[in-house]
């Protein structure tokens, strides 16, 4: 079972990171990307950029797709980073969650991500088998 | 299942390993390690319920494993002199339980002592499963569709084989560290090969036992970085698993690789295989067994089609290999390869070779790609003969209805 742990930080996170010595900071996240990755359960993971002047939001609500300086919604809960991990269970990925080395003002979201037997039933559909076919021009996710 | 349960299960995977190779260490004798691992475990499911899951989980049931130990060892009668001085050593080392640091050299000297070349390869798969994969018993009985009894009598042998040799807890010296890595290589990619085209059983695939290796040479490519062989086989595996969800139909039945619909492939997972061969390669010591399969694999993975392959390639890749291993197994798959390059023709001629060879006697591979062979080149009768003979002579229920369906469309 792939799961993805999906950060997100408050004002209160980034203030309490700013009392905290930056590469403390590093070498805690080191040491869990570390253990991941020695536990064989890391498939992929990476940071979102803190620097907001390079984020934008496109809005479908009206004809044509709208692109402003994002992200949308206030800065609070800021969705700052992920992992993606494989394993046996929703309680094994519970546990590797638990151990996210985050602090006060942080959470993290940890979803299930799909798989082909999620899609079973729509497997015909054209637009499914478009998607795909993207997935294989792409060469990734 | 209860909750408690399925926690300590979930804790059991991230840290068994980690908590009976420090007691391996320590204590210097593996079957004890596992036995009073067993019984933390059974101390957790028992006070877990009521004080709560421990902030460092690994700890504390090192913690209680060694606090087992010294208590069995006072208890008794004649207690010897290494036993005294091993419970004095714990006894200072458990009030430092919140410090547990584990070493990954521990991790190590378990998967090599697991993999011991005096156990047979069914107990060196057992007790792997159980100590580095933190599997139960029950878990394992499952995958290898035996009685959980027979595991369990498996790994008790296991211990007792590893006592009796007295197998010390280390890592293999420089001498036999190649071989000895090799055992360890093998043992991972059999429980894979077992789940990627199960021998016996009514699915074709395992994809349990194909997870279970994959996570675990994942685990080994990072105990030693610097061996390409650790990573090519990681290569292997996510490349071979990535078709997983092409190569069986809904309904369970074997999709063969030329009606596979491509766009089922797990593109992330291909992607992540040829990063992986990528990092044995970079290691600049050339290709070997795991490696070249690995880089075979990468060509079907690449190809848009069957006729898109790149099968001069896998020629060459087949040629290499077969010059490391002399494995008639990769004799007929260089077969099958030169097939698809050259013609059914030369192909015919190497699986010839093989049969005057009489080393696949017993296989259902060999009279199958015969019969592929005899067909493409219109001498039907022969090819069903084979057939029939490939269908009579395989375990796997899936594996016989491929084999009757191409008797149907002769």
């Amino acid at each position: 079972m792939k799961f993805m742990l999906i950060m997100r930080a408050t004002d209160d996170a980034k203030l309490a990171y700013e009392n905290t010595p930056f590469a403390e900071i590093i070498q805690k996240m080191a040491d869990y990307n570390e253990a991941l990755v020695g536990a064989g359960v890391l498939l992929s993971g990476d940071g979102l950029a803190d620097d907001l002047s390079e984020a934008f939001v496109v809005d479908f609500a009206g004809d044509a797709p709208i692109v402003t300086d994002g992200p949308y919604g206030e800065t609070h809960e800021l969705f700052s980073g992920f992992w993606i991990i494989e394993v046996s269970s929703t309680e094994e990925a519970k546990q590797w969650a638990s151990r996210a080395p985050l602090g006060a003002g942080s959470k993290l979201e940890v979803r299930r991500v799909t798989d082909m037997s999620d899609f079973a039933d729509f497997a015909d559909t054209e637009g499914f088998k478009k998607q795909q076919a993207l997935r294989v021009e792409t060469g990734k996710d | 299942m209860s909750d408690i349960s399925c926690t300590v299960d979930a804790v059991w995977r991230i840290e068994g390993a980690r908590v009976i190779a420090t007691l391996a260490r320590v204590t210097g004798d593996l079957g004890l390690a596992e036995d009073l691992a067993q019984e933390a475990v059974a101390d957790a499911l028992a006070q877990w319920p009521a004080s709560g899951v421990p902030q460092n989980p690994g700890a504390w049931l090192t913690a209680v494993a060694k606090r087992r130990a010294i208590d069995g060892w006072r208890r008794r009668e004649r207690l010897d002199e290494r036993y005294r001085a091993l419970a004095h050593e714990l006894d200072d080392s458990v009030d430092g339980a919140d410090a547990w640091q584990p070493i990954d050299d521990d991790v190590l000297r378990l998967v090599f002592t697991a993999c011991h070349p005096v156990l047979s390869r069914e107990a060196q798969v057992a007790l792997t499963l159980r100590v580095v994969g933190g599997l139960t018993t029950e878990e394992i009985a499952r995958m290898f569709l035996v009685p959980v009894a027979t595991i369990q009598q498996r790994i008790v042998r296991a211990k007792k084989t590893l006592g009796a040799a007295k197998v010390p807890f280390e890592a293999p010296d420089p001498a036999e560290w190649k071989s000895r890595l090799g055992s360890v290589l093998g043992v991972v990619y059999l429980v894979f090969t077992e789940g990627y085209a199960a021998t016996s059983g009514d699915t074709w695939i395992r994809k349990d036992l194909a997870n279970e290796a994959l996570r675990i040479g994942r685990i080994l490519a990072a105990l030693v970085p610097r061996e390409p062989e650790a990573h090519a086989l990681v290569a292997l595996m996510e490349l071979q698993a990535s078709r997983f969800g092409a190569r069986v139909s809904p309904t369970g039945e074997p999709i063969l690789l030329e009606n596979q619909d491509r766009t089922r492939w797990d593109h992330s997972q291909i992607a992540r295989g040829r990063a992986a061969l990528a990092r044995a390669d970079a290691l600049g010591r050339g290709r070997a067994n795991y490696a070249l399969q690995a880089a075979i694999a990468e060509c079907h993975a690449t190809a848009p089609s069957v006729e898109g392959t790149d099968w001069a390639q896998i020629v060459l890749l087949y040629e290499a290999l077969s010059q490391l291993t002399r494995n008639p197994v990769v004799d007929l798959n260089r077969a099958v390869a030169v097939s698809m390059a050259t013609g059914p023709a030369s192909a015919l001629l190497i699986v010839d070779r093989i049969v005057d060879e009489g080393s696949l006697r017993g296989s259902a591979l060999l009279p199958g790609v015969r019969g592929e062979l005899l067909a493409r080149l219109g001498r039907t009768e022969e090819a069903r003969s084979e057939f029939v003979t490939a269908a009579s002579l395989t375990a796997n229920d899936r594996q016989r209805e491929v084999i009757l369906a191409k008797i149907e469309q002769l």
